[in-house]
C-alpha cells in the first residue's frame, strides 16, 4: 500500500502480533489459579517503573482509584500513561509525579468541572511530556487492533488534522477504494487496572452497564489486574455466562476493593464524591497544597480502608449510594457562582 | 458583549438556541458541557424522540438529572442500550449518527477546531484536554453543531492546533482527505449570533443575529472576515417556560452558571 503521510507521534505500547503471541504463551496461563491478592501485592508485583500503563472505565466513572493511590504510595516512577478518557485518575497520578510521558485522547480536564490544574502544570512546566496525540475512537481502536492480534486497524478519523500529525498513525491509499485511509497501530499496555462490579477468584469479571473501553482494553493488556466491588463464586459466574465481560485467562490479579472507585462514580453503586473532588481541584492549583493532599490521603493512611474513613466513612458512603439511586439530590461545591 | 438579557442568561440562550437546531427523530452525539444541557432540553421540549448517544456507550437514555460526565450512569438511565465506546464510535463511522455537538477553544473560518494547545505543541502556553471524541464527531457525524463563546481570541485566522476537521482549507478538502462524504460543520452558535457555512467557499457565514446585536459587533469579535448575506434573520428568543425547563435541568448552574 502506498503510504501517503506519517504521524510523528511516539508509538507507545507497540509490539508485533507474533511478539504478543509469544508473550501470551509464556506469561498467560489458562489454568484455574486463585489470583486474589491485596492492592499492595498487585502493585508491587505488576507495576514496574517505566511501564506503559492504562486504566479502564472513564476517568472518574468506574475507575480503579485504589490502584492509583497505591501506585503513588509505592513511589512508582517514569510511567508512560494512556490518557484515554482520563479525568480524575490520571490528573492525580500525573500531579504526584509518577508519569513522564502521556498519549492523551482526553486528559488534563475534569469535564464539566473545568480544566485540571495539577496535571496541566506538570505538562506546561515540561515535567510530563505529551509524546503523541490521538482521538477517543482512534485510541479505542488501538486496543481493538491489539485485541484482534493484528498490527493495525483502518479507520476514517484523524485525517486532515494536527491530531493526525502528532499521532503514531499513518495514512495510506486503501487498495479497495483508492481513497486515503488512516491506519491506527495496535497498543499493548504493560499494565492495566480495570474496576468491575463482580469477579470470581480466577478473574472472571462482570461489568454491569456500559463497558466503555474495557472489552478491548482487557484483551490488549499484558498484565491485567481486576479490582472488584465484590468477589463472587465461580458457580455464580457459570449460572449466567452471558454476563462475563472479561474471562479469567486474560487476568493476572484480582483485588477485592469495595468503593475502589472513590471519589469516582461506580454506576449502580455510588455517585461521584463531589466534595472530595472539589477539595482535590482546589488543592491541586498549588504545588505545596498538592503535596499536603498526598500527605493526608495517600502517604498518611496505612491502607484504602483508612482513606475511606478519612473521606467520610459510612455516613459519606451511604450518602453517595442514595444519590446514585436518585433518592437524594447531588451537590456540586466546585460550581463557580457569579 | 452581552445579549440584552431580560428573562434569560447568555448561557441559557446558547443552550436553547443549540437545542432548537436539533430535529426530533434524529440521533445526536453529545459531548461534555453545555451540549448536555441542550440535548436534555431538546428531549424535554420539541424533540422528545431524539436519540441521544454518548461516547462511553450510553444510548437513548431518559436522562433523570443533568449528567456530570458523558460516561456517567445517568447517560444510560432507562436507555435502549448500555453499550461501549467501540459500539458508539462504530455506529458513528458507519453513518448512524446525524448530529454532533462540539465546543472549542478556537475556531477558524472553515469551522476547524482547536481543543489541544494554545502556543507551541511541545511546551504549550496552555495545555487543553485534547480531542476527546471531538475529532471523531467532526469526522463522522452528518452535521456538527459548534457551541462556543465568541471573541477575537477564539475566532482566529489560524488555529494554534487543528484538533478537529471542519472544512479544512476549502471546498473538496475533506473529500480529498478520505473523510466521509457529506459531513462537516453545519452551525456555529455563539453569544452573538448563529452561523452556517457558504456552500461554494465553505466559509463561515452569518445566519441570525441575536436580539440587540449588530453585524459590526459580530465582525469586531472575529479575527477573520465573516461572510454576511443580504438577508440576516433574528434568533428566536426562548419563552419564560423554556427558561424554566432549562433551569430545572441544571438547578445548581453546573453548566449554565
Amino acid at each position: 500500500m502506498e503510504i501517503l503521510k506519517e504521524g510523528k507521534g511516539k508509538r507507545l505500547g507497540w509490539h508485533t502480533p507474533d511478539e504478543h503471541r509469544q508473550y501470551v504463551m509464556e506469561n498467560k496461563s489458562r489454568e484455574l489459579i486463585d489470583k486474589r491478592m491485596s492492592i499492595q501485592e498487585a502493585v508491587a508485583k505488576f507495576v514496574n517503573d517505566g511501564d506503559f500503563i492504562a486504566f479502564g472505565g472513564f476517568g472518574h466513572v468506574r475507575v480503579s482509584m485504589i490502584a492509583i493511590y497505591e501506585i503513588i504510595r509505592q513511589g512508582k516512577r517514569d510511567l508512560k500513561a494512556a490518557g484515554k478518557t482520563t479525568v480524575h485518575d490520571l490528573d492525580v497520578l500525573i500531579s504526584a509525579g509518577c508519569v513522564t510521558e502521556v498519549e492523551p485522547s482526553y486528559a488534563f480536564g475534569h469535564e464539566l468541572r473545568g480544566l485540571s490544574p495539577g496535571s496541566r502544570r506538570m505538562v506546561e512546566s515540561g515535567k510530563c511530556r505529551v509524546v503523541a496525540e490521538i482521538s477517543n475512537a482512534a485510541f479505542q481502536w488501538r486496543w481493538l487492533a491489539a485485541s484482534l492480534g493484528v498490527p493495525f486497524i483502518p479507520a476514517r478519523n484523524l485525517s486532515g488534522t494536527d491530531t493526525f500529525e502528532y499521532s503514531s498513525s499513518i495514512i495510506v491509499k486503501d487498495p479497495f477504494t483508492g481513497q486515503p485511509i488512516t491506519l491506527i497501530p495496535a497498543a499493548y499496555p504493560d499494565c492495566v487496572f480495570i474496576h468491575v462490579d463482580r469477579a470470581d477468584m480466577y478473574g472472571n469479571a462482570q461489568i454491569d452497564g456500559i463497558t466503555i473501553q474495557d472489552v478491548e482494553l482487557s484483551r490488549a493488556a499484558r498484565k491485567l489486574i481486576i479490582t472488584t466491588e465484590e468477589i463472587i463464586s465461580n458457580d455464580e459466574i457459570r449460572r449466567e455466562p452471558k454476563r462475563t465481560t472479561i474471562p479469567y485467562f486474560l487476568v493476572d490479579g484480582v483485588v477485592e476493593a469495595p468503593f475502589g472507585s472513590h471519589p469516582g462514580e461506580m454506576p449502580g453503586w455510588y455517585y461521584f464524591d463531589e466534595e472530595h473532588i472539589a477539595e482535590w481541584l482546589a488543592a491541586s492549583k498549588d504545588p505545596a497544597a498538592t503535596e499536603k493532599y498526598f500527605e493526608k490521603y495517600v502517604f498518611g493512611v496505612k491502607d484504602f480502608e483508612e482513606y475511606l474513613e478519612l473521606v467520610g466513612g459510612i455516613r459519606k458512603i451511604n450518602q453517595l449510594k442514595r444519590i446514585e439511586k436518585l433518592a437524594e439530590k447531588p451537590e456540586y461545591p466546585w460550581v463557580k457562582k457569579k | 458583549m452581552v445579549v440584552e438579557t431580560t428573562h434569560y442568561k447568555t448561557s441559557e440562550f446558547l443552550a436553547y438556541t443549540a437545542a432548537k437546531t436539533l430535529v426530533d427523530g434524529k440521533s445526536i452525539f453529545v459531548g461534555t458541557g453545555l451540549p448536555l444541557v441542550a440535548a436534555t432540553f431538546a428531549q424535554r421540549s420539541h424533540a422528545p424522540n431524539i436519540l441521544v448517544v454518548f461516547e462511553a456507550g450510553g444510548i437513548g437514555p431518559r436522562i433523570p438529572e443533568l449528567p456530570i460526565s458523558v460516561g456517567g450512569s445517568f447517560t444510560f438511565h432507562q436507555g435502549i442500550m448500555a453499550a461501549s465506546m467501540h459500539d458508539v464510535m462504530a455506529f458513528s463511522q458507519a453513518g448512524y449518527v446525524d448530529f454532533g455537538f462540539l465546543g472549542a477553544a478556537q475556531i477558524d473560518m472553515y469551522g476547524n477546531l482547536n481543543t489541544t494547545v494554545i502556543g507551541p505543541h511541545d511546551l504549550p502556553k496552555a495545555r487543553l484536554p485534547g480531542s476527546g471524541g471531538a475529532n471523531d464527531v467532526g469526522s463522522f457525524c452528518h452535521q456538527t453543531i459548534i457551541m462556543m463563546y465568541q471573541d477575537k481570541r477564539r475566532f482566529v485566522n489560524k488555529l494554534d492546533f487543528v484538533t478537529t476537521p471542519g472544512y479544512l482549507n476549502g471546498p473538496g478538502a475533506r473529500e480529498k482527505c478520505g473523510l466521509p462524504a457529506n459531513t462537516g460543520p453545519y452551525r456555529v452558535i455563539t453569544q452573538l449570533a448563529t452561523y452556517d457555512f457558504d456552500e461554494e467557499t465553505k466559509r463561515m457565514r452569518l445566519l441570525t443575529l441575536h436580539p440587540g446585536i449588530t453585524v459590526e459587533q459580530v465582525q469586531e469579535n472575529s479575527s477573520f472576515e465573516i461572510l454576511v448575506p443580504d438577508k440576516v434573520g433574528t434568533t428566536e428568543i426562548p419563552t419564560k417556560e423554556d427558561i424554566e425547563i432549562l433551569r430545572s435541568i441544571d438547578p445548581y448552574g453546573v453548566a449554565l452558571g
